[in-house]
C-alpha cells in the first residue's frame, strides 16, 4: 500500500469504524468524566492527541529496539506503561517551561493521561495489530496510528460535549442525571456509529 | 469491627461501578457474556488485592514524589503475572478478554484505591479493602453481564469456564429472537445508564 492509502485507511477507521471510545471501549474515564464543557473536552482531546501521538511513536522504538532483539517482549506492559508515564512528565515540564499559557490550558489534564487507557492500548494495539497483508506496523504507521486515535478520541469527546452543554437546559428525572444519562447518550452515539462497522477495507 | 467495614463498604455503599464510577472501559467491554465478567473480575481482584497490600508494606518508604509511578510499577508487575498466568492455564478466557488483561495497569479503581486508601492505612484494612473492592467490582460485571446475556444471547453462563464447557442456563424459550444490540457497543452503554439510574433511585429511597 502507498503512504496515503495507508492514511486514508488508519484514519477512516480510527475515527469511524472502530473508534476507540464507541467501538473498542478504551478512555472511557475522560469522555464520561471530562465531557460536561465544550472548552475542556477541547483542552483534554489536544493533551491526548498529543501524547498518544508521541507514545505510538516512543513505545514502537522501545519495542523494535529494546524488548525484540532482546526477547523481552512479555516485559512489554511494564516498558510501555513507564515509557508513557515518563513521556507524561517530561511534557509536562516542556511545557511549562516554554508555554505558560498552553500549560494552563492543558495542564490539569496532562497527569490524567499517564492512567489513560486509550493512550496504552494504542501502543499495545501497534505490536499486534497488522495491515491486511499481514505486515507489520512500521514506525510512521505506528505514530500516525496513534495520531489518528487521538484524533478520533478527540472527536467523539466533543460530539458528547456539545451534546451534554444543551441537556443542562433539558428535564430530566432526578436519578438519571449526570452519569447515567450520560452513558445512554453514549449508546445512541454507538449506536449511530455502529452504522459504519459495515464498511470494508 | 473495622476489618469487615472495609470489606463490606466496596459492595455497595462505595460500589467501584456504580457508585464512584471507575473502571469503566473493563466494564463495558467485557460484559457481554458472564464467563468473561467473571474472568475479569478475578483478574483485576487479584491484581487490587495484591497491589494494596504490597503498597501498604512500602508506605512507609515511598517518597512521596515519586509515589504515583511506584505504585504504576507495582501494578504493572502484578498484572503481567495475571497476564503470562492466564495465557498459560485459561488461554481461551486469556483470549477473550484480549487487550483488557494487560489494560488492567491502567484500570483507574486499582490505581485509585492505591492513592486513596492503601498508601495511608495498614496492611490488614488494605487486604480487607481490596477483597471488598475486587468482589464489588466482580459483582457490578457480573450484573451487567447477566442483563446483557440473557438478552443478547438469551442464556446465562454459556460458554467456557477454566476447560469446562458449559451449555448455560437457558433463561429465554428456545424460540427467542436474540437482541443482538445487548451485546454490542450500544446496548452496554445503555444497560449500564440504566443500571446506574435505578442504583441512584434505590439509594435515595433508602436514605430518605
Amino acid at each position: 500500500m502507498n503512504l496515503f492509502a495507508k492514511i486514508f485507511f488508519l484514519a477512516l477507521s480510527a475515527l469511524f469504524i472502530q473508534n476507540f471510545v464507541l467501538s473498542r471501549f478504551l478512555g472511557l474515564c475522560p469522555y464520561l468524566g471530562v465531557s460536561k464543557k465544550i472548552s475542556s473536552a477541547f483542552g483534554m482531546g489536544m493533551a491526548v492527541i498529543f501524547v498518544m501521538t508521541m507514545a505510538g511513536a516512543f513505545c514502537f522504538l522501545v519495542d523494535a529496539y529494546l524488548l525484540v532483539p532482546y526477547q523481552l517482549q512479555y516485559l512489554r506492559t511494564i516498558a510501555f506503561i513507564l515509557t508513557i508515564a515518563a513521556l507524561v512528565q517530561f511534557v509536562e515540564m516542556v511545557i511549562l517551561k516554554n508555554s505558560p499559557a498552553l500549560y494552563k490550558a492543558l495542564g490539569v489534564y496532562l497527569p490524567l493521561i499517564t492512567t489513560n487507557c486509550a493512550v496504552l492500548g494504542v501502543v499495545l494495539l501497534n505490536t499486534t495489530q497488522s495491515w491486511p497483508d499481514g505486515s507489520a506496523y512500521s514506525f510512521l504507521d505506528a505514530t500516525l496510528n496513534g495520531f489518528f486515535s487521538g484524533v478520533g478520541f478527540t472527536f467523539v469527546l466533543l460530539l458528547m460535549a456539545g451534546i451534554r452543554e444543551r441537556l443542562e437546559s433539558a428535564e430530566i428525572p432526578d436519578c438519571m442525571k449526570g452519569m447515567p444519562i450520560g452513558l445512554i447518550l453514549a449508546g445512541c452515539m454507538a449506536l449511530a456509529f455502529w452504522g459504519f462497522m459495515g464498511f470494508k477495507m | 469491627m473495622r476489618f469487615i467495614q472495609e470489606l463490606l463498604k466496596g459492595l455497595i455503599k462505595e460500589n467501584p461501578i456504580f457508585v464512584i464510577v471507575l473502571g469503566m472501559c473493563p466494564t463495558l467491554a467485557t460484559s457481554t457474556a458472564v464467563n468473561n465478567a467473571v474472568g475479569m473480575g478475578l483478574a483485576a481482584t487479584f491484581v487490587l488485592v495484591c497491589s494494596n497490600i504490597m503498597i501498604a508494606v512500602v508506605k512507609g518508604i515511598t517518597p512521596d514524589k515519586i509515589r504515583i509511578p511506584i505504585f504504576i510499577v507495582v501494578i504493572a508487575t502484578f498484572v503481567s503475572i495475571v497476564d503470562m498466568s492466564m495465557a498459560a492455564f485459561v488461554p481461551a478466557l486469556s483470549k477473550s478478554l484480549g487487550i483488557f488483561i494487560p489494560l488492567i495497569v491502567v484500570n483507574c479503581i486499582i490505581l485509585g484505591r492505591a492513592e486513596a486508601f492503601a498508601s495511608k492505612n495498614n496492611v490488614l484494612n488494605s487486604l480487607a479493602d481490596g477483597i471488598g473492592m475486587g468482589l464489588g467490582f466482580t459483582i457490578s460485571l457480573t450484573v451487567v453481564a447477566t442483563i446483557r446475556e440473557i438478552l443478547g444471547a438469551g442464556t446465562w453462563g454459556a460458554g467456557k469456564w477454566l476447560s469446562w464447557e458449559w451449555d448455560g442456563i437457558r433463561v429465554m424459550p428456545q424460540s427467542y429472537d436474540p437482541m443482538l444490540i445487548a451485546i454490542l457497543a450500544p446496548g452496554a452503554f445503555i444497560t449500564l445508564g440504566l443500571l446506574m439510574g435505578l442504583m441512584n433511585k434505590m439509594m435515595k429511597r433508602t436514605e430518605g
